[in-house]
C-alpha cells in the first residue's frame, strides 16, 4: 500500500534548540499538509499556529489498581509481588502504579479494583489555511506520554486525505519512549541542534538512535554563530556520518523578539522567511532522495 | 534535603541552574536525572571514579516446553507479547518487567533474564561535590527505572540537587517526587510560560513546594510576571538575557565562573530556599 505523503519529524535531543520554532515556520510555508504536535508533555506549537479547535477527544493512558478497603484482608501478598514499590500499608500509590494488574489478578480476596482513568485530551484543529492540526494535553501528574503520542498520530493519519503531501511532526526532546513513538512511520527526521557542548552531545545520541531505526536525517544548526568551533565540529561529525547539514540560522535577536511576542518567525521577519524557505528547498531535495531508498 | 530543578520546557537552563547551585554549595550532591540526555557532566566536569550497570528483567519463554495456551498474553497489560502459534514473541520496549507472565504461566516455563538499560557514573566535581548521573542506553525506553537507580545515591545528611528531565510526565515525576523543594526554571517567552503552568500543576498535584527562576529574562514579556503574581508564586531569581552567558555555556563553562556578578544571585537563591525550608518545617 503506497501513501502519497511524506512524514517529516522534527527532533533535537536537547530541549530548547528551536524544534517548535522551525515546525511552526515549516507549517506556515508548506501547503497540502497536516501538522501534529507530538511534544505532548509540553505542547507549544499551538501558541504559534493559533488553531481553531474543532474536536476534543478523551485519552486514557492506562489502568491503575486500587485496593477496596472493605474486602482487603491485609494479607500483604500484593505488596510482596509489586515490582514498582507502589503498595505500602495496603494502599496503592497512584503515581507509582504502572497498571500491570499483577496485584489485581493475584489478590485472593478480589479486593483490588482495576480501572482506566482519563488522563488527557487530544485536540483536532484547523489552521488559517484550513489544514488540519493536532495536539494534546496530559492532565497534571499523568504519565504514559509515549502512548498519547501514538494515539495522536493514529488519529491524525487515520482519515488523511489523498491530497496531503506533507505530514509535519513537532517532536519531543530526549531519546526515550515519546521520541520512539514520534518517529514511527517517519520518512525523514530534521534535527534542530545548536553549537553548544550539550547540543552536539545530545545530537550524537539522537543520531545513534535514528541509526538503529534506519531513518534518514538532516541537521539544522540554530544559533550557528554562537560558537564557531563547535559549529565546525557539528559539520565534521555530520560529514563523517553522511548526514547533510540542510541549513544554519545565526543567533538572532529578531528571532528572540518573535518568540517573546508568540509570533511565527517567518511572518515577522522577511530575511528569516527567505532563509527558512531556502532550508525547505534543501529539505525537500533530501526527502525526495529517500523515495527509492 | 533534596532540591530538584525542573522546567516543563526544555532548554530553559535547568542544568545551568542545577550545576551552578552545586558549584556554590560545598559538599553538595549533584544527581543528573535527565538520563536521556545527561549534560551536567559537560558543565561540572567531574572526575569519574566508578561506573555501574543498571539492568531490567525481561521474560524468557522456554520455546520447547511452551504450549501456546496464551495465558501470558492475557495477563500482560502492556501488550508486550504476541502469540504466533509456533512462537511467542516479546516486544522488549513494551515490557514493564512486572513479572505477571512469569508468575501466571501454568507450565512455569517463563524465566527472567536481565538486560542492561543504562549505566550510573559517579565522581567528584569541584573538589568536594559528589557527582552522579545516569546514562540511558541508546534505543532503551526504561527511563523511570534508571532515574530511580540514580536517586538511590541520595545522601540524606547532605544537600542533594536533582537535575530533572524536561517535560511533565513519568520521567519528570520520577525525578522530582519526594523533593523538599523544586526550582522551576522558565524563560521569558510564551512557550516558557505555557510549560511553566503545566509544571506548576504537576507540583501542586504531588504537593512539592516550589519557586521560580526566570532565565533569559526579558522585561517586555509582562505576561510572565502577571501569571506569577496572580498565582502567588515567588520569583527566586532572574537571570538577564545575555549573549555572553550563552557563549560561556556553549563552551561548557558555567556562566557564573566566567562572570562572577552572577554568583551573588545563586548564593541568594540558595539562602532563600534554605529559609523557605525552615519555615516549611515549622509550619
Amino acid at each position: 500500500m503506497g501513501k502519497d505523503y511524506k512524514q517529516i519529524v522534527i527532533l533535537s535531543g536537547k530541549g530548547g534548540t528551536g524544534k517548535t520554532t522551525f515546525s511552526g515556520a515549516f507549517a506556515s510555508l508548506i501547503n497540502k499538509k497536516i501538522v501534529i504536535d507530538c511534544d505532548v508533555d509540553a505542547a507549544n506549537l499551538h501558541l504559534i499556529l493559533k488553531p481553531k479547535i474543532i474536536n476534543r477527544y478523551d485519552f486514557s493512558g492506562g489502568k491503575k489498581a486500587l485496593i477496596d478497603n472493605f474486602n482487603c484482608q491485609q494479607c500483604g501478598l500484593c505488596e510482596s509481588i509489586c515490582r514498582f514499590d507502589a503498595i505500602h500499608n495496603y494502599e496503592i500509590d497512584q503515581l507509582s502504579c504502572e497498571g500491570c494488574g499483577f496485584c489485581v489478578r493475584i489478590c485472593p480476596y478480589n479486593a483490588i479494583k482495576f480501572g482506566s482513568s482519563q488522563s488527557g485530551h487530544l485536540f483536532e484543529c484547523v489552521l488559517e489555511d484550513e489544514s488540519k492540526f493536532y495536539y494534546a494535553k496530559l492532565f497534571p501528574g499523568e504519565g504514559n506520554s509515549g502512548k498519547l503520542v501514538s494515539e495522536i498520530k493514529r488519529k491524525a493519519l487515520e482519515n488523511i486525505s489523498g491530497e496531503i503531501k506533507w505530514v509535519i511532526v513537532d517532536g519531543p526532546p530526549g531519546i526515550g519512549c515519546p521520541v520512539n513513538a514520534s518517529i514511527a512511520g517517519a520518512d525523514y527526521v530534521v534535527i534542530v541542534t545548536e553549537p553548544t557542548v550539550s547540543g552536539i552531545h545530545d545530537l550524537k545520541r539522537l543520531l545513534q538512535l535514528l541509526n538503529t531505526f534506519k531513518i534518514k536525517a538532516g541537521v539544522i544548526i540554530n544559533k550557528n554563530d554562537l560558537n564557531k568551533s563547535i559549529s565546525d565540529q557539528i559539520y565534521e561529525y555530520a560529514e563523517i556520518h553522511n548526514i547533510p547539514v540542510i541549513g544554519t540560522i545565526p543567533y538572532n535577536t529578531d528571532f528572540v523578539k518573535a518568540l517573546i511576542n508568540g509570533a511565527n518567525i517567518v511572518e515577522s521577519n522577511n530575511k528569516v522567511r527567505e532563509e527558512i524557505s531556502d532550508i525547505l528547498i534543501g529539505l525537500e531535495q533530501e526527502v525526495n532522495k529517500t523515495i527509492n531508498y | 534535603m533534596i532540591i530538584s530543578i525542573a522546567s516543563g520546557k526544555g532548554g530553559t537552563g535547568k542544568t545551568t541552574v542545577a550545576a551552578s547551585l552545586a558549584s556554590i554549595i560545598p559538599e553538595s550532591v549533584y544527581l543528573d536525572c535527565d538520563v536521556e540526555e545527561p549534560n551536567g557532566h559537560l558543565l561540572l566536569k567531574p572526575e569519574f571514579n566508578s561506573e555501574e550497570r543498571v539492568e531490567k528483567n525481561l521474560p524468557e519463554i522456554n520455546r520447547d516446553k511452551c504450549t501456546f495456551c496464551g495465558k501470558c498474553l492475557e495477563v500482560c497489560e502492556f501488550n508486550a507479547l504476541i502469540n504466533l502459534g509456533s512462537e511467542i514473541i516479546l516486544f522488549e520496549e513494551m515490557c514493564h518487567s512486572c513479572g505477571a507472565c512469569v508468575h501466571f504461566c501454568p507450565s512455569k516455563i517463563i524465566t527472567e533474564i536481565s538486560k542492561e538499560i543504562g549505566i550510573i557514573r559517579k565522581g567528584i566535581a569541584d573538589g568536594n561535590v559528589l557527582f552522579v548521573d545516569g546514562v540511558l542506553n541508546i534505543g532503551e525506553v526504561s527511563v523511570p527505572p534508571l532515574i530511580k537507580e540514580v536517586k538511590k545515591n541520595i545522601v540524606e545528611s547532605k544537600l542533594n540537587i536533582i537535575d530533572s528531565p524536561p517535560g511533565t510526565s513519568c520521567s519528570m515525576l520520577e525525578a522530582v517526587r519526594e523533593s523538599d523543594f523544586c526550582i522551576l526554571v522558565t524563560e521569558s517567552t510564551p512557550f516558557g510560560l505555557n510549560d511553566l503552568k503545566l509544571a506548576v500543576d504537576v507540583l501542586k498535584t504531588i504537593k512539592v513546594p516550589f519557586g521560580v527562576v526566570i532565565n533569559k529574562y526579558a522585561k517586555s514579556f509582562i505576561q510572565m510576571e502577571k501569571y506569577l503574581f496572580n498565582n502567588g508564586i515567588e520569583v527566586l531569581l532572574k537571570i538577564e538575557f545575555d549573549r555572553r552567558f550563552a557563549e560561556a555555556y556553549s563552551e561548557g563553562i558555567l556562566p557564573l565562573n566566567k562572570y562572577p556578578e552572577l554568583k551573588a544571585g545563586f548564593i541568594e537563591l540558595h539562602q532563600k530556599i534554605m529559609k523557605k525550608m525552615e519555615i516549611e518545617k515549622i509550619g
